[in-house]
């Protein structure tokens, strides 16, 4: 307690925002001596197999922003938090970022849990936050945020990519059985593949629908289970430790040969499951960045990010990796637009938000455009897990494209209402073969 | 009912072949704790630390000794010996500097001192093993697979999970049995269980059997983790999810009781897995309904002795 | 010391709330602690009785929740403090039917189990919970005013904090009274208790419905601070860490939940603040050294330093 008020800049903070009107606070800003970014991201608990890389990540980007000079001529500063401790401490903490340590923007969370009970706080606080890997959809369609925008697609995208593949790829199948993680996601996406399979395709039947708990470690009973029942399809949307226990407890007893796996997070634990992948099979990455990628629209960006990555961390970067690389290139975008827009001058925290809404910026492997809900368009790839000679991992062939428009509600509609529109048509004209 | 089983006997038979292996692990996790628990009285928080080390530490000795040109066979005996290395380091470690000091204080405060190196060892498993998953699973494949016969059909089964994990359990327990039985090392222990201040009176030197105790309870849980890692991609966290499972069947069994533990372990293993087939939904909660259903009816657990009041 | 320690609880007030106005992030930080020390001074009575419940997180999920269902109804704090309070009450007394059967390590682990249920069922009943995603509290009327954020964070901050002189006055009172002695008595020797007459199940079912209340009050003044309920708030860390914070303070009186409460969360802020990585580390340390060295927990150190008697 003695060093927090002995700690000045608590201090200013503190008599500040209790002292002065709110008025004050939206006075011209000063351009600060480094812009501080506050990243909340899992650094322990089993989710911390995306956070850890994608702090990573982060570290080397802004390295080498700094390198050249930092974002408009301000060198940039990250402060990490862990968001495993759960969210009475994470609003904790990310109110300690803002009025305490004075951080000028929030990359926030993976979790959704965390994305639920944080993003209102940007309205509260007024300042930026840029949602960086969660996926739920309840966000932007439950509420509109003045401060908060993603810079990535979300479950809805990443859940009809995968079908609409799947459809297009194998389109006589008639029984699916699903095995997710029992948390939102897991929920969230069966009942978002569900909904659009019931639209898209009739009449087929679910034969098995198994949550196991999150963090299991064993899953033959679930195993024997398929084997029994030998569904055509098996949808997962698992990921970390578990989608690697399954991969390799179902292929060992060769559930692989008896169904078709749909695995829309597979990316991530590619590198991991080695050779144990079984080729064939449908893998998603959570947008477009595979590193076998066949066309990015920036190939040496791509090339020198990954290889950049390689070369500091010994491993490929995983999709986490491109979300917060996605998040730091928004950063930048944004806020050199918003200097722009005031001729030099640095930007308050409203313009510097007002600056984000329907900004398009640019990755390595496309555009992402942020829209009117604060929604990012992010193109969603998705294909059969094969092997070659470039990589000691799997990596998909035969390639679909979705560009991100074409796979996510449009502004103002829930994602089960608008996937109960789509027509079985559709499968045939979404998008191109890479 | 019989038309049910006519449908589903089948099923329940696979049913019952899952809940074997699982028993299995949760036995080899629950008995070192029981075992602890009978003798120092102490709520060791920090076992499901033990067992993820132990999984952790089998993982990465197998793959380094993989790199040497280890043969594949001898994957097998090096879990055990990696979970036998473990238990033996940490386990006086543990006992010898932490434990021994707070023996005389309150049971609460017993606890928290294992929840505090509880919390400690999770961080110092990601200091060593990062986070990304690690698995090695030669063990699995060098077993190969069974066909299980299913109506017209067949089911593939891992050797490991049918036969070595169950095997591995039904050894430990009648090893266990054989050993507080008939040994006099393991009738001291079994004395300190049942009555620790008449057996100190006796002249039980009660120090070397809590040091034996904890360790052998601490090679249990390496043992236990070891056993899970050819199946099972190791993430930070595991030791947390396994310990709560672990204290409900010592609640379950009664205390100290290695019988108890086993016929605990089996009633989960199957219960979760027949739960899975029939109501997945209930797969979690299926080892507490045992805990409360069986406490109900008796009250000091499974094999428990009821102790006497003592005025 | 029992007379210093309404001056000290004074002091300790006046400082927090200097520290709440120096700076914003430290009231919310602070409210948070005065809400699990409410839910901490229930696992202080039950200490008296020598038993722990390690799966008291239930009721503070419980208040939590109550007040997530039905702000959107009954949107005013007023109604629904006590409402999670009796609600809480009421899930105790059922609960505490059963387990107030049971002594030590069966006490805490059935507790432990009913804990695991809910956070089960909160996960499960996905379509009712929202799962792991949590429900959202918007901010709510208190006493039929609408309040603008600041405001209704500083009232909430000053109920928690009237709430906590209140009901740790009628704690003092009742562990002084015939009934508190008579927890003390299950403590030493439960026997006794029955020779005199004194219905010791009854003794300690009371206590344990009024832990409960007090935990779920505690619960409820978390989800209107942190405005955000998840599963989580059950789960059987969140139970340890109720154990923790009570011994953390020591147990010695009624200002010991809020001391540790308090330190606890400072600790985790700046153990997460510098080092993000291995804060566990950093809180489990600080307990081992607070048990091992100082064993009466911050009440008893300041107990010592004032120079009066920690019990």
């Amino acid at each position: 307690m003695t060093t927090t008020l002995s700690r000045r800049e608590a201090l200013v903070a503190g008599f500040g925002g209790v002292m002065l009107p709110a008025t004050l606070s939206a006075q011209p800003a000063q351009k600060p001596a480094e812009l501080k970014i506050g990243v909340t991201t899992f650094l322990s608990g089993p989710a911390s197999v995306f956070g850890v890389p994608s702090r990573k990540a982060c570290e080397m980007l802004i390295d080498q922003l700094n390198a050249a000079g930092g974002i408009a001529g301000v060198p940039v500063r990250a402060f990490f938090v862990d968001e495993a401790p759960g969210t009475d401490h994470l609003v904790g903490e990310i109110r300690r970022l803002v009025q305490s340590e004075g951080v000028h923007v929030l990359f926030q969370s993976i979790s959704s849990g965390s994305c639920l009970a944080c993003t209102p706080l940007s309205r509260e606080l007024s300042k930026l936050m840029l949602l960086w890997d969660c996926g739920t959809q309840r966000i932007f369609e439950e509420n509109r945020y003045e401060y908060a925008f993603r810079t990535q697609g979300y479950g809805t995208s990443e859940v009809l990519a995968p079908l609409l593949y799947l459809l297009k790829h194998k389109p006589d199948f008639r029984t699916v059985a699903v095995l997710n993680q029992d948390y939102a996601w897991g929920r969230d996406s069966w009942e978002l593949w569900k909904t659009a399979m019931d639209a898209l395709k009739p009449g087929v039947r679910v034969v098995a629908e198994m949550f196991p708990r999150f963090g299991s470690t064993d899953f033959s009973t679930e195993i024997t289970r398929l084997l029994a029942l030998r569904p055509d399809v098996i949808l997962s949307t698992s990921w970390g430790g578990e989608l690697v226990t399954f991969v390799r407890q179902a292929t060992e007893r060769r559930l692989h040969e008896r169904s078709i796996f749909v695995l829309p997070v597979a990316e991530a634990s590619m590198q991991i499951l080695g050779r144990s992948m079984p080729e064939g099979h449908i893998i998603g990455t959570r947008g477009d960045h595979w590193n076998n990628h066949p066309a990015p629209k920036d190939p040496a960006a791509f090339n020198a990010f990954v290889n950049a990555y390689r070369q500091r961390f010994n491993e490929y970067p995983i999709y986490p990796c491109h979300h917060m690389a996605q998040a730091v290139w928004a950063l930048k975008a944004g806020l050199e637009k918003a200097v722009a827009a005031k001729n030099g001058a640095w930007p308050s925290d409203a313009e510097l938000a007002a600056a984000f809404r329907g900004l398009t910026f640019p990755t390595p492997t496309s555009t992402i455009t942020l829209r009117e809900d604060g929604q990012g368009l992010e193109d969603q790839i998705v294909g059969l897990s094969s092997f070659n000679d470039r990589f000691p991992f799997a990596v998909p062939k035969d390639m679909m494209l979705y560009p991100g428009a074409s796979v996510s509600a449009p502004v103002g509609q829930k994602s089960t209402d608008w996937l109960k529109t789509l027509q079985p048509s559709v499968v045939q004209t979404a998008g191109r073969s890479i | 009912m019989a038309e049910w089983f006519q449908d589903n006997g089948l099923l329940l038979g696979l049913a019952l072949l899952d809940g074997l292996s699982s028993a299995g692990l949760i036995f080899l996790v629950a008995v070192g704790l029981n075992l602890v628990f009978g003798v120092l009285r102490i709520v060791n928080v920090a076992h499901g630390s033990l067992y993820a080390i132990g999984a952790y530490a089998a993982a990465s000795i197998g793959i380094f000794l993989a790199g040497l040109g280890l043969p594949d066979w001898a994957s097998i005996p090096t879990l055990v010996l990696s979970a036998a290395l473990v238990g033996a380091i940490l386990g006086p470690l543990i006992e010898r500097f932490l434990l021994r000091r707070i023996y005389a204080q309150e049971e609460v405060v017993q606890l928290l001192v294992t929840f505090a190196l509880f919390m400690i060892l999770e961080d110092v498993q990601k200091l060593i093993w990062g986070v990304q998953p690690i698995h090695h699973d030669t063990a699995m494949k060098y077993l190969g697979t069974i066909d299980v016969p299913f109506g017209a059909d067949f089911i593939p089964f891992t050797n490991y999970q049918l036969f070595v994990l169950p095997g591995f359990a039904v050894v430990t327990l009648a090893g266990l049995a054989w050993f507080l039985r008939r040994t006099l090392t393991g009738r001291v222990i079994v004395a300190v269980t049942t009555d620790r201040e008449a057996a100190t009176a006796m002249g039980i030197d009660a120090a070397k059997v809590f040091l034996l105790t904890f360790t052998f309870g601490a090679m249990l849980a390496a043992l236990g983790g070891a056993l899970s890692s050819p199946t099972a991609a190791l993430v930070p966290g595991i030791g947390a999810q396994t310990i709560v499972l672990s204290f409900a069947v010592v609640a379950t069994a009664g205390l100290g009781q290695i019988e108890g533990a086993a016929l605990t372990s089996l009633m989960m293993g199957l219960g979760r897995s027949v739960a899975v087939y029939f109501e997945p939904e209930l797969e979690v909660v299926v080892p507490y309904i045992i805990m409360v259903l069986v406490l109900l009816v008796r009250p000091q657990g499974l094999f428990g002795v009821i102790e006497t009041r003592r005025v | 010391m029992r007379k210093i320690e309404p001056i000290l609880a004074i002091l300790v007030a006046a400082a927090m709330i200097v520290a709440a106005i120096a700076a914003p992030w430290l009231r919310f930080v602070l409210t948070i602690a005065l809400a699990k020390g409410i839910a901490v001074m229930g696992i202080l009575l039950l200490l008296r009785a020598g038993q722990v419940s390690f799966g008291h997180a239930l009721y503070i999920a419980f208040g939590a929740y109550t007040v997530a269902f039905l702000a959107p109804r009954f949107g005013d704090a007023m109604i629904l403090l006590p409402l999670a309070a009796l609600g809480a009450g009421v899930l105790g007394l059922l609960i505490g039917l059963f387990v107030t059967r049971y002594r030590q390590i069966f006490f805490g682990m059935l507790n432990l189990a009913m804990a695991m249920v809910f956070y089960s069922l909160l996960e499960k009943l996905y379509a009712i919970t929202k799962g792991s995603d949590g429900i959202r509290v918007e901010i709510m009327p208190i006493a039929g005013q609408a309040l603008e954020r600041v405001t209704y964070e500083w009232t909430i901050f000053g109920i928690a904090l009237g709430l906590a002189f209140v009901l740790g006055f009628l704690l003092r009172l009742y562990l002084a009274s015939p009934m508190g002695e008579a927890l003390a008595g299950i403590k030493t020797r439960e026997t006794r208790l029955e020779f005199m007459g004194v219905p010791a199940r009854g003794v300690l079912l009371s206590a344990y419905v009024m832990s409960a209340v007090l935990g779920g009050i505690g619960g409820a003044l978390i989800a209107m601070t942190s405005r955000h309920v998840t599963p989580l708030l059950s789960y059987w860390t969140s139970s340890g860490e109720l154990v923790f914070i009570a011994i953390l303070g020591g147990a010695g009186g009624v200002l010991g939940p809020f001391l540790g409460a308090a330190a606890y969360e400072l600790v985790r802020v700046y153990a997460a603040a510098s080092f993000a990585d291995a804060w566990q580390m950093i809180l489990g340390s600080v307990l081992l050294l607070v048990i091992l060295f100082a064993p009466g927990g911050l009440w008893g150190m300041a107990a010592r330093a004032i120079g009066g008697r920690g019990r």
